[in-house]
């Protein structure tokens, strides 16, 4: 009877743990077999590399939403991974333990803010004040970057920051010793020697903007055009999904499933990455 | 700390008076008095936790980086106060290198790890850095193992090579001191031995001083010999100081006998 107990209970976690992945399958296989027929149908080249988006007119090139996805997160991370590395190297290696106990659970905060709440704070602050003080729309990619350079930094930041607390601590007395300054000791041993865990930080980082798609809805204008500057507004790969799902049908509807299988292949390519570089350590 | 000199012994490379080391309110290290002679080899010797490695850390102010560590009393290099007021820690730990208990190789090219330090100390000069790198190589007799693989990266050395890496690291700033913790513990015999070989070579130019568990290894390589004891009231004080020899032949009391015929440890 124990036995018989022991073996159930084992069979209930695999259950319930296999339920988890099998959701994955399930979304993955969704996407596909709503996605490809279309793909199939317009042709890969055509379908990524078109840059007409006129579903009516049975037009499905995403070449300008990549164009956009590629940009506001390039610029976020032109925002975000400057400063999450430095605020991971202020906490690792400067702050005053009172000061970092203030400081993690704020950047934990940052995280626990809805997407919603970022991209209401950009609409009614950040917009205005590009428009007024920069000048365009408002409504622009440059508004999306700074929006995802602050939703990024918790990710860059706490994993920054564990990789650097991860060293051993003989590295940082090693260059000590050598008559090292501190600031000379963070360059050229403590950086490089977290470097593949600051490298996955900054992918996974990557990866959440390229994700992100309710904050960067209200602030980017979701003009399907190719932007002439940061100051254009411009459409990514999640919001054409996000907009454009609630009356999408047929081959329309196809097309945004297809831009999901895009979006999740460039997500699935950074995670693996990240994960490749962490371990080849 | 005034900072005054008083008049030495005309080789003593570091004096300690009266030196106390706190941990906040863990008083580590009481009253220590002593002079360290230059180009010689002084061992600390002591059971766990008495202090030995505090002791040591003073001489390049490494405890500087436990936030609670507090000195008292002064610590001399060259007869110039360590902790003065406009002590220079960073040229301090220039003139005193550091050879940690496990080697601490950077995870980079056998060459970059030679070089980082000169190269900080604002050596640019590439032949330079070459002949620095050929010649601390060449003192650790790690030259000739490793000549031909300077671009393989430090940590794929075996571990007594490591540890001869880090003490050429040491070298190539060119230290007049050189302070080894426990340098030999995580090596095999053999590295061990050719540890021990490269000390007695470097006393020729290095004030060496060195702590050990081992008492073999303060005998064969050691001229002075510092014995630290915890007392009662769980502070480490430096219970008898001589020539190594002395203390082996004839120790002070039955204490420091004990200790190091190994009835303790």
């Amino acid at each position: 009877m124990k036995k018989f107990k022991e073996k159930l209970s084992g069979r209930v976690f695999f259950a319930l743990a296999l339920s988890s992945i099998s959701a994955l399958a399930l979304i993955t296989v969704f996407i596909i077999v709503n996605g490809v027929p279309l793909i199939a149908e317009v042709g890969v080249g055509n379908f990524i590399f078109g840059m007409s988006w006129a579903p009516s007119r049975g037009e499905f090139g995403i070449f300008p939403m990549i164009v956009g996805s590629v940009a506001v997160t390039l610029g976020a991370a032109a925002i975000g991974v400057p400063v999450g590395i430095c605020c991971s190297i202020f906490l690792a290696e400067f702050a005053p333990a009172p000061l970092r106990n203030l400081f993690r659970p704020a950047i934990q905060l940052l995280a626990g803010i809805p997407s919603v709440v970022y991209g209401f704070w950009g609409l009614l602050f950040l917009v205005p004040f590009i428009r007024n003080y920069l000048g365009g729309p408002g409504l622009s990619l440059l508004a999306g970057a700074v929006i995802l350079g602050i939703m990024i930094l918790p990710t860059v930041i706490s994993i920054s920051e564990v990789s650097i607390l991860a060293l051993p601590r003989q590295y940082k007395e090693g260059a000590l010793a050598l008559g090292m300054t501190h600031w000379q000791t963070i360059r050229s041993v403590i950086l490089p020697s977290a470097r593949s865990g600051i490298v996955a930080a900054v992918i996974l980082g990557i990866g959440r903007a390229i994700g992100e798609t309710m904050a960067v809805i209200m602030v980017l204008g979701n003009a399907v055009a190719m932007p002439a500057s940061i100051l254009d507004p411009v459409r990514t790969l999640t919001t054409n999904i996000g907009i454009e799902m609630g009356y999408a049908s047929g081959p329309h509807q196809q097309a945004l499933f297809a831009t999901g299988i895009v979006l999740f292949v460039i997500i699935m390519i950074l995670n693996a990455s990240a994960q490749y570089i962490t371990r080849k350590r | 700390m005034d900072g005054k000199t008083r008049e030495t012994r005309q080789d003593a490379k570091i004096k300690t008076e009266a030196v106390n080391l706190y941990y906040g309110s863990f008083h580590a290290l009481g009253d220590v008095t002593f002079e360290i002679p230059a180009r010689a080899i002084t061992a600390i010797i002591g059971p766990s936790g008495c202090g030995k490695s505090s002791l040591l850390r003073l001489f390049n102010r490494m405890n500087d980086l436990i936030p609670a560590a507090r000195v008292e009393g002064n610590v001399f290099l060259n007869d110039i106060p360590v902790y003065g007021k406009d002590a220079d820690v960073v040229s301090l730990r220039q003139k005193v290198g550091m050879v940690f208990q496990k080697p601490n190789v950077f995870p980079m090219s056998i060459y970059d790890n030679i070089v980082i330090g000169p190269r900080h100390h604002g050596i640019r000069s590439r032949r330079r850095l070459a002949e620095i790198a050929e010649r601390s190589l060449s003192q650790v007799a790690l030259w000739d193992e490793v000549k031909d693989s300077l671009n393989a990266p430090g940590p794929g050395l075996a571990t007594g090579q490591q540890q001869r890496l880090c003490i050429a690291r040491a070298l190539a700033v060119e230290p007049e001191v050189l302070l080894m913790d426990e340098s030999c513990s995580a090596l095999d015999p053999e590295s061990t031995m050719k540890v021990e070989e490269l000390m007695l070579e470097l006393k020729q130019r290095y004030t060496i001083v060195i702590v050990t568990h081992n008492m073999e290894q303060a005998v064969r390589v050691s001229d002075m010999a510092a014995f630290m004891m915890i007392g009662e009231d769980r502070v480490g004080r430096l219970h008898e100081y001589s020539a190594t020899e002395e203390m082996f032949i004839r120790p002070k009391d039955k204490l420091t006998e004990d200790y190091i015929t190994g009835r303790f440890g």
